[in-house]
């Protein structure tokens, strides 16, 4: 099992097999997204408090929940980087990043979007909305601070730290962003209450969920194959690579 | 006979100290700053009082994460620059006990320091004097837990081009709950109410930086060192 | 077969520092009387190797081993053994050069003021014991950064360029601690373009750009 691990650590190897996943999990997503735009936007019945505004719910809710999860990823890749010294960890956590932080750009613009038939404004400082955009800000730190050093080893295991520590940061935002948002609950009457979800509602959003997962770890996927060739130039398997 | 933790942290902090107190204005400007900023507010606002009050603690809090950002620039920097980090990253002593050592220092000089001159700016946006006590406090501890995040911040970005801008980018998300519990505090002790729950919550985001952080700013100053 | 592990034992290491691949597979194997000349063209990774030595870079491949066991894994200990000196004489401008060795050896040793004193005697500038060492001249704040090697009492010496600004009775005064450091027992790594005179067991280790 730990053969495969080291494997995984081989960048020619992630490089091939990067290559043969990538087209699976774009077309999978294809026909999941497919399935639950389809069946979100015109077959599920409208929610009796919000109406048609609900919808973009199937939007909204897949960009914030990967929004979180590319962070996740990112962090998680740095930490196995920095600690296990496997320079492809760097190499994932690099191609993460922007996909990530579209992500939150989405989720914001969605939310945003979402607030005006309920708020009659488009923004509010509603709580999930606050922490999206500090996870902005977060991705931002990290994907300025990578460039920002001469040496791109060291400038990678900067950016590794700075997202760990922004990973055990993300909690603690939520909660006193919440927190600090229920004090003031008197100004904006409405969050993003959860509609009551009806399987018709739900199935559609789960497939959504899967479908962006899939999207994303497919961009991940091609992604990841520039930041290795870019980072690998030198190697003698690149350029067999790029000649072939 | 070789020197033990305690006093090799001591020393430290003697160092720092000296060094600061030697270049004051390194430790004054964080501090002018800081009453500066709060000036602008008044100005930009309303002479009055009774709506300054309403929007103190947000103020107090801001100016005094922006002054704080300012005097972190100075926490490594010195010492990138002439070659003796690398001397105290070799010295034989634990890296992290420095690295607290230093911050306990630079606290000193500029949180503590801001502590203590947050009354004239309480004053100068109609906080009551009753609830000075809770203000302080809660800057005391923002101040300490600012600290240490902004350490692991400089320990990342000391000796990079503009590396004073990347740090506050990096620094300020990660102070976002501090703000909230910090200036909802002193909102509750001008209101009369208790300040209690805030300040719990401040002093356990402190408790918890102030265990943690080290390792990360310690892991930080190793990479910029490298 | 490798002897009793006593001194410095480097095993094939690698660096890279962005492209460029610095370091290829040096080794080097140095005991205590011993004095390691290190030499090359500008960018062969003189700098870099005394660095790996230090421990302040970790090398990809390869291990760097004192007295048998991994610098990286007891490193607290391998740095109180060692006394480095960059470049830069590393000394802060505001302190004075006696405050400097106090803050710095301080952490390593106790000593007290007059052995202090002794020391930056003993390397010619103990008159600028009270001055801010801003005020010093390159050549007086070398000797300082020797004073403060000599006081640090570490058997193993990682120099680089320490002749630098030196002027010749400088130069043969430094020469003469190396020959006695050596003499007494330890170990000594040099970075220098000028040729070391020195009675004793001198190695050569020629990096290539």
């Amino acid at each position: 099992m730990w053969t495969w691990f080291y494997k995984l650590a081989s960048p020619p190897y992630v490089y091939r097999v990067a290559a043969a996943f990538a087209p699976w999990l774009l077309g999978l997503a294809a026909i999941a997204i497919g399935y639950g735009l389809i069946d979100g936007l015109v077959f599920a019945p409208p929610d009796y408090q919000q109406g048609d505004a609900f919808r973009i719910i199937y939007v909204h809710a897949p960009s914030a929940w990967m929004s979180l999860s590319a962070y996740t990823v990112m962090a998680v890749a740095g930490a196995i980087a920095l600690i296990w010294r496997i320079k492809v960890g760097h190499a994932v956590a690099a191609a993460s990043a922007p996909i990530g932080a579209s992500f939150t750009l989405a989720a914001l613009a969605t939310g945003s979007l979402w607030g005006r038939p309920m708020w009659g404004t488009y923004w509010a400082w509603d709580p999930r909305l606050t922490s999206e955009l500090i996870l902005l800000f977060l991705y931002v730190g990290v994907m300025a601070l990578r460039p920002a050093f001469e040496d791109a080893g060291r400038g990678d295991r900067a950016a590794a730290l700075l997202a760990i520590v922004g990973l055990v940061n993300v909690p603690i935002v939520h909660y006193s962003v919440q927190w600090w948002n229920s004090l003031h609950q008197g100004a904006t009457v409405a969050k993003f209450g959860r509609p009551e979800m009806d399987p018709s509602m739900l199935w559609p959003l789960l497939s959504m969920l899967l479908g962006f997962t899939m999207f994303y770890a497919g961009v991940l996927c091609i992604r990841l194959r520039g930041e290795i060739l870019n980072r690998e130039r030198s190697a003698a398997w690149v350029r067999e690579a790029i000649a072939s | 006979m070789t020197v033990g933790a305690w006093a090799a942290m001591s020393l430290i902090v003697r160092r720092e100290l000296c060094l600061s107190f030697r270049r004051p204005g390194q430790v004054l400007q964080p501090l002018v700053f800081f009453l500066i900023v709060t000036t602008l507010f008044p100005l930009s606002l309303s002479p009055q009082l009774s709506l300054l009050r309403d929007m103190a603690p947000g103020v107090l809090w801001v100016a005094a994460l922006l002054s704080s950002l300012l005097s972190l620039d100075s926490l490594f920097k010195s010492d990138a620059d002439d070659g003796t980090l690398e001397q105290l990253a070799i010295c034989g002593q634990e890296l992290s006990l420095i690295v607290i050592a230093k911050a306990a220092a630079h606290w000193l000089v500029s949180g503590a320091a801001l502590v203590v001159i947050s009354p004239l700016v309480g004053v100068a946006l109609g906080i009551p004097t009753s609830a000075f006590a809770t203000m302080m406090l809660s800057l005391a501890l923002g101040t300490l837990t600012l600290s240490w995040l902004g350490a692991i911040g400089a320990g990342l970005t000391v000796g990079l081009r503009r590396g004073n801008v990347l740090l506050s980018l990096i620094v300020l998300p990660l102070a976002m709950p501090l703000l909230i519990f910090g200036a909802n505090a002193t909102d509750r002790a001008i209101g009369g109410t208790s300040p209690a729950g805030p300040l719990y919550f401040l002093a356990a985001l402190c408790v918890f930086t102030c265990t943690l952080a080290p390792f990360a700013a310690t892991a930080a100053l190793r990479i910029t060192l490298e | 077969m490798n002897s009793a592990p006593d001194g410095l034992s480097v095993e094939k290491v690698h660096v890279w520092r962005g492209d460029r691949h610095v370091l290829k597979g040096v080794s080097l194997h140095l005991r205590p009387h011993q004095l390691l000349h290190v030499s090359g063209p500008n960018g062969a990774g003189k700098t870099t190797l005394l660095r790996v030595l230090c421990g302040l870079l970790r090398p990809e491949e390869g291990a760097v081993a004192w007295r048998g066991l991994p610098i990286l894994k007891s490193r607290t200990d391998y740095h109180a053994s060692l006394a480095y000196s960059s470049h830069d004489p590393a000394l802060k401008g505001d302190l004075t050069s006696l405050e400097n060795l106090r803050y710095s050896v301080g952490l390593r040793r106790h000593l007290s003021n007059e052995e202090l004193r002794a020391n930056l005697s003993k390397t010619g500038v103990g008159d600028c014991a009270d001055l801010p060492a801003r005020v010093l001249s390159a050549g007086q704040r070398r000797r300082v950064a020797m004073a403060r090697i000599l006081a640090s009492d570490a058997a193993l010496w990682l120099l680089d360029e320490p002749f630098t600004n030196l002027d010749a009775a400088g130069t043969e005064l430094l020469s003469l601690l190396l020959a006695e450091h050596v003499r007494a027992g330890g170990l000594a790594v040099v970075v220098a373009h000028q040729e070391i005179r020195l009675s004793g067991d001198v190695h050569r280790l020629e990096l290539a750009a």
